[in-house]
């Protein structure tokens, strides 16, 4: 079956089975790897993508309901080579041990700082519920949403 | 599975029409339940019909009557809607700890009240909210109350071909109150042990009317009418509610699962009506 969508602001056309995950879609068809696979099953997050400016479960998908939609993964928060304000204040946070989690905490990240610039502690405990830290790093994870709250802000008020 | 169908609507008329000729295909809203069935194998459609273009199913609305919300309307948008909180507040209350921002965003109203999983927590409260599901199939469609919509778990009355379209929620009257609380092993995310959700119209001074329902321990969700006989009529006080809640025991048939015991589910249910019960007559001004 052909599914077209845009992919990180690039316009894709791929053939797929209906039945596969639009999950599997991504890695298995389209190479965005830093979409990861967890539980399959929407409990962990980890394979969290934004689907016309929304937080989603890619596992929770069939591939064909991607049809015309925006899709944003990890892949697409750099610009120019450029980390986003997100990804940086991970790093400078340490909001991470293994990693897997990651591409789907920014992803819920982002979704939040999107629609509330300056969130609270509370609010972003809540936004990144359905995201799990298996090793545990979610006071610096939460400490990197502030931190990159900040950035942003900074940015966006020097441009302005 | 590599034979799936898979098939788009835009129109209702030409959904029902297909479901009408292929009755053994499954509906697809949000997905959040289809594909993890899918994916267990519990379910193996041959034929699965995406009914999320229908706009006309999606979307709240006031009208004269109240209330009026679309199958497709997605649990995130009842969530953040201001309507809601203001003429349906045990639902909005139920959208604020449901799932996670991830499956709420996904996950519909009309999708929430087909899977009929006995701890759907939107039933509980469109029962005491006297809510009526509206369906359509071809050559017609039919208007019924929330509490005729189960036969039992992942059963409704929904008959092949028959969709269901609508969501309507009678405008609440003046001092009339409403509770939602909800008992799970962590806040987010996770199945309800027992869910309880009451309203109450108060009369002077006395308890003119009240709804109570309960999610997750029975084969259904369930209205708790022994409960709501001891109550009607009478004027409320703590004993009164202590006693009338302890009835509860005598609508509910809860099980043993993963979740918790049956015994622990009776006692909660206790606990839980007697909560709502003392929130929604508070909030009734009584």
């Amino acid at each position: 079956m052909r599914i077209r969508f845009t992919l990180n602001g690039r316009r894709v056309e791929v053939d797929a089975p209906p039945h596969i995950t639009l999950l599997e879609l991504l890695r298995n068809y389209l190479r965005t790897t830093g979409v990861k696979r967890g539980c399959e099953t929407g409990e962990c997050g980890a394979c969290t993508i934004l689907m016309d400016g929304k937080p989603v479960n890619s596992c929770l998908i069939l591939a064909p309901m991607a049809e015309g939609a925006e899709i944003v993964t990890v892949e697409g928060l750099a610009e120019d080579g450029r980390l986003h304000p997100i990804q940086e204040a991970f790093i400078e946070e340490n909001a991470l041990q293994c990693g897997y989690c990651t591409p789907g905490f920014l992803i819920t990240a982002k979704a939040l700082l999107d629609r509330v610039p300056e969130p609270s502690v509370e609010l972003i405990k809540d936004a990144l519920t359905g995201n799990i830290c298996r090793c545990g790093a979610y006071r610096m994870i939460i400490s990197a949403v502030l931190r990159a709250s900040e950035k942003m802000r900074t940015t966006s008020a020097s441009q302005g | 599975m590599s034979m799936l169908e898979y098939r788009r609507f835009s129109s209702l008329e030409d959904a029902l029409r297909f479901l009408s000729e292929r009755p053994d295909a499954k509906i697809v809203a949000g997905g959040t339940d289809l594909v993890v069935q899918m994916r267990m194998g519990k379910l193996k459609p041959s034929t699965v019909a995406d009914i999320r273009g229908i706009m006309e199913l999606r979307g709240i609305r006031e009208s004269d009557e109240g209330l009026e919300i679309g199958a497709l309307t997605t649990i995130e948008e009842i969530r953040e809607s201001s309507l809601v909180e203001r003429l349906a507040p045990p639902l909005w209350e139920a959208a604020q700890e449901f799932a996670t921002w991830q499956i709420r965003n996904m996950g519909t109203i009309g999708g929430n009240l087909c899977n009929a999983s006995p701890a759907a927590d939107t039933a509980p409260p469109l029962m005491v909210l006297g809510a009526r599901v509206r369906t359509a199939r071809l050559g017609g469609g039919r208007t019924i109350p929330i509490e005729e919509f189960f036969r039992g778990p992942g059963e409704t009355i929904l008959e092949k071909g028959e969709l269901l379209t609508h969501v309507h929620i009678p405008r609440p009257g003046d001092s009339e109150g409403h509770a939602f609380q909800r008992l799970g092993r962590r806040v987010a995310h996770i199945l309800s042990i027992v869910s309880a959700a009451a309203a109450v119209g108060v009369e002077d001074g006395r308890i003119g009317w009240v709804r109570v329902a309960l999610g997750s321990v029975a084969p259904t969700p369930v209205r708790a009418r022994t409960v709501e006989r001891e109550l009607t009529g009478k004027t409320p006080s703590r004993d009164l509610i202590k006693s009338a809640s302890e009835k509860v025991l005598n609508d509910i048939k809860p099980i043993s699962d993963v979740r918790a015991s049956a015994e622990y589910r009776r006692a909660m249910s206790v606990v839980l009506v007697r909560r709502v019960l003392e929130k929604a007559l508070r909030r009734a001004g009584a």
